[in-house]
């Protein structure tokens, strides 16, 4: 057992590397097509980062891991959330709207937002869910069709609910209310910056805690993944797969609208025409990388936000365009999913191959058991 | 239908037969057009909606129908052979930077080879994975769109930054392809359009803008689209494409070389997504610019979609969707406005229909489709005109709603974004 275990895990690692390695050697063939310096590239890629580059770092991969998650809830029950990106710019404004109103008192009002944000990120991915349940629209072009409306939407209602300000063409909401915004955490005693950490890394946290508790070990969790896997095992198993289809996505949704939570209360307390975009896309692309898993999404977040952090810096010390980044996560992820299919079929014909030869030491061997076997 | 109520159940029957295809008359089509076009004239005389079928907006629709078409036309080529393309968007972001790159050194038609050259490279990394590596279509698709707009982007700095005219994010001005119209018809057109005569000249209009500042690649888009038709399901070699995505494993027992028809079928969807980007670059704007294809790829799988998996099909939904788009550019919110008249009307009457002939479904039906009809024209007559997000809006909305109200209707093949592996059959 034990040995099945440690074979498991070097397989488990060997597709994040092989990954590497390939993206490594594709970028280096790029750069060397395009005659740019391949050496100076790297160098500054791997350089180490200053400090107040790594706050940068763990803030964008806060929010990366929170629109990773989003995605991650809906491929574990077989579901193509594409549709995160359109959901979080909802929810982000939605909850942009009422905390600015602050009708209630200080940290209330975080709280009551956080909930508004979830409801309208629910209900926006709910749009999709109800029209798969019902009408068996494919969830991946419906969400693709609702990420364009809600830009439509989003502008036409930030066009209505804006705040104009004198001498400024920025469209933004009203600006929340000073005690109402999260504080960030200081990190000058570990690292000596003044920049701070978002306060709402511990909202990651929590999600990502509950990610792995609900789907790894509750019941609900349990139904979910065997959807996913199986949907006539699930029916089999008295599980409502409709309803299961439908709860997901209103789950995924809901936590798709907590991505623009961070910057919404820690950096720009105000939602306008300058909010982050394009968010959901990376989730998805670091939902892939990190398997999943909600320790692997944590290291695919920091690579994906370490990589963005590094490209900054490639025109000047290298002068090679920043969108190289954009290149190498690309060939990353690409080359991840073939390398862990690759490595999930060794891992079968492995396994296939134990079996084997576990069955033709039980019994006297005959040619049939070998044939069958291969 | 209409003997409903004689169905007597007796638990015995036989399952439902399953619905025959609709065969239409041959005029069917010619029939809906002709009607459109009579709606659209009585609307435009009752709003005054001039933009509603002038022939400058319908020129506009053609033009940006072109490149949706195209990349739904890829979506098809792939989709038959059983392979989700969702990395159209990826192909025609390649197919931008290959149009404007080829264009500016060798000239408008090596731009068109350059931007179909492109694409294939996109087409290639997503048929290697998909195809070659079985990973899941849309998951690679996904990979590739990152990859197509990162590498553009990056290629775009790298060889248009240093050149007159042009930018990290931008090209140098074009060389421009030609256009083509006939002289004399056209202003005779013209004179009949301006007239305003209710039917005579929208039908001056629609003519106009077919035979007015075609451009070339609009006329090569068109043909390839009716070629695409012809190879798939005329010729040998296009059954036993379709056949890979319907039914790969009784293919491959026919002899069919699946894994080798689905990669091509890949290249050539990667060909005419790329294709469909060096039109934006080549006719619709001229030059290459960083986001210009702006979600066209998907909205190219939607028209496929849309259209059923079929040519004819694709290439209305891609009218659709250039026409809506020109209206919108074209600042016509009265004109979205105008369209609220025809369809108040039409759900106003459906319902009424619904309520008194109680069988066509259930009277909750009726009374909804009825308030929506008042609702639609209550909108029609409160607002002079339709704010320009909701115009934006318009088409994919009704993606949804096609998709929503008649995708029990919609079959795509079979085997559809499966995975194959050669010698697995069952």
């Amino acid at each position: 057992m034990k040995r099945i275990d440690l074979r498991r895990v070097a397989l488990g690692l060997a597709a994040p590397l092989l990954a590497i390695v390939v993206a490594f050697v594709v970028t280096s063939l790029i750069l060397l097509i395009a005659g740019d310096p391949v050496g100076a590239v790297w160098a500054q890629l791997i350089d180490v980062p200053l400090p107040r580059q790594v706050v940068a770092i763990i803030n964008a991969a806060t929010v990366y891991y929170l629109s990773a998650i989003a995605v991650a809830i809906g491929f574990r029950m077989n579901l193509f959330n594409i549709g995160v990106d359109g959901q979080y710019r909802v929810a982000a404004f939605a909850a942009a709207v009422f905390a600015g109103q602050a009708w209630l008192p200080g940290p209330l009002n975080i709280a009551v937002s956080l909930l508004v944000a979830m409801a309208a990120g629910g209900l926006w991915a709910g749009i999709a869910g109800i029209l798969k349940v019902t009408r068996g629209v494919s969830e991946v072009i419906s969400t693709i069709m609702l990420n364009t409306i809600a830009t439509f939407l989003v502008s036409f209602l930030l066009s209505k609910a804006a705040l104009r300000v004198e001498g400024s063409n920025a469209v933004n909401t009203r600006p929340i209310p000073e005690s109402s915004r999260v504080p960030g955490i200081s990190v000058d005693g570990i690292i000596a910056t003044p920049n701070l950490i978002y306060g709402f890394i511990v909202l990651a946290v929590v999600v990502g805690l509950a990610y792995w508790f609900v789907l790894g070990k509750t019941r609900f969790g349990f139904d979910l993944r065997t959807t996913g896997r199986s949907e006539t095992a699930a029916v089999a198993s008295g599980v409502k797969v409709k309803r299961m289809v439908l709860t997901s996505m209103v789950i995924s949704g809901a936590a798709a609208g907590l991505v623009g939570m961070p910057l919404l209360f820690g950096q720009d307390y105000t939602y306008g025409d300058t909010f982050q975009s394009g968010l959901g896309f990376a989730g998805i692309a670091i939902a892939l990388l990190g398997r999943n898993n909600a320790v692997g999404i944590v290291f695919a977040a920091l690579l994906w936000a370490y990589l963005d952090a590094q490209g900054n810096g490639l025109q000047i010390n290298a002068g090679v365009s920043d969108r190289l980044v954009l290149v190498i996560q690309g060939v990353i992820v690409l080359s991840v999913v073939i390398a862990y299919e690759l490595v999930r079929r060794a891992g079968v014909r492995m396994e296939q191959r134990r079996v084997a030869s576990q069955l033709a030491a039980a019994r006297t061997p005959s040619p049939e058991t070998e044939g069958a076997a291969a | 239908m209409s003997d409903q109520g004689l169905v007597i159940t007796t638990g015995l029957e036989a399952p439902p037969p399953p619905r025959r295809p609709i065969h239409r008359a041959r005029w069917f089509w010619f029939a809906v057009i002709g009607g459109a076009i009579v709606v659209l004239s009585t609307v435009r005389v009752i709003t005054g909606a001039e933009d509603i079928d002038s022939s400058g907006a319908l020129t506009a629709a053609i033009a940006l129908a072109m490149p949706i078409g195209l990349a739904g036309l890829g979506g098809l080529w792939s989709e038959r052979a059983g392979v989700v393309n969702i990395g159209l968007e990826g192909m025609m972001i390649l197919g931008t930077w290959g149009g404007a790159f080829f264009a500016y050194y060798y000239g408008p038609w090596v731009g068109i080879l350059g931007a179909i050259l492109l694409g294939i490279v996109g087409g290639a990394v997503h048929a290697l994975a998909t195809v070659i590596f079985g990973v899941d279509h849309i998951v690679s698709g996904v990979a590739i769109n990152l990859l197509g707009a990162g590498a553009g982007a990056y290629l775009a700095v790298r060889t248009f930054s240093s050149l007159p005219g042009g930018g990290p994010t931008q090209s140098p001005p074009l060389p421009q392809l030609p256009f083509i119209s006939i002289p004399w018809l056209s202003d005779w057109l013209g004179q009949i359009e301006e007239t305003g005569w209710w039917l005579v000249s929208d039908i001056a209009g629609v003519l106009r803008a077919l035979t007015t500042n075609l451009n070339v690649l609009s006329i090569i888009a068109v043909l390839l689209l009716i070629l695409s038709w012809w190879i798939l399901w005329h010729t040998p070699f296009g059954l036993r494409l379709r056949s890979c995505g319907e039914a790969p494993h009784a293919a491959e027992t026919l002899g069919v070389n699946v894994i080798r028809y689905k990669f091509m079928a890949v290249l050539i969807s990667g060909g005419l997504a790329g294709l469909a980007g060096g039109f934006l670059v080549l006719v619709a704007s001229n030059l290459y610019r960083e986001g210009q294809v702006a979600g066209r790829g998907y909205i190219g799988l939607a028209a496929m979609i849309f259209g059923n998996w079929r040519t004819g099909g694709l290439a209305g939904g891609a009218a659709l969707f250039g026409y809506t788009d020109a209206i919108q550019l074209r600042g016509g919110g009265d004109v979205v406005r105008a369209y609220l008249l025809p369809i108040a009307t039409f759900l106003i009457a459906w319902g009424v229909w619904i309520l008194v002939r109680r069988r066509q479904g259930k009277p909750v039906v009726g009374v909804v489709t009825l308030i929506l009809g008042i609702l639609s024209a209550v909108w029609f007559l409160g607002v002079t005109r339709v704010s320009n997000e909701f115009t934006g809006m318009t088409p994919y909305v009704a993606t949804l709603l096609v998709l929503a109200f008649a995708s029990q209707r919609l079959r795509p093949p079979a085997a559809d974004g499966q995975v194959y592996r050669k010698g697995e059959s069952t």
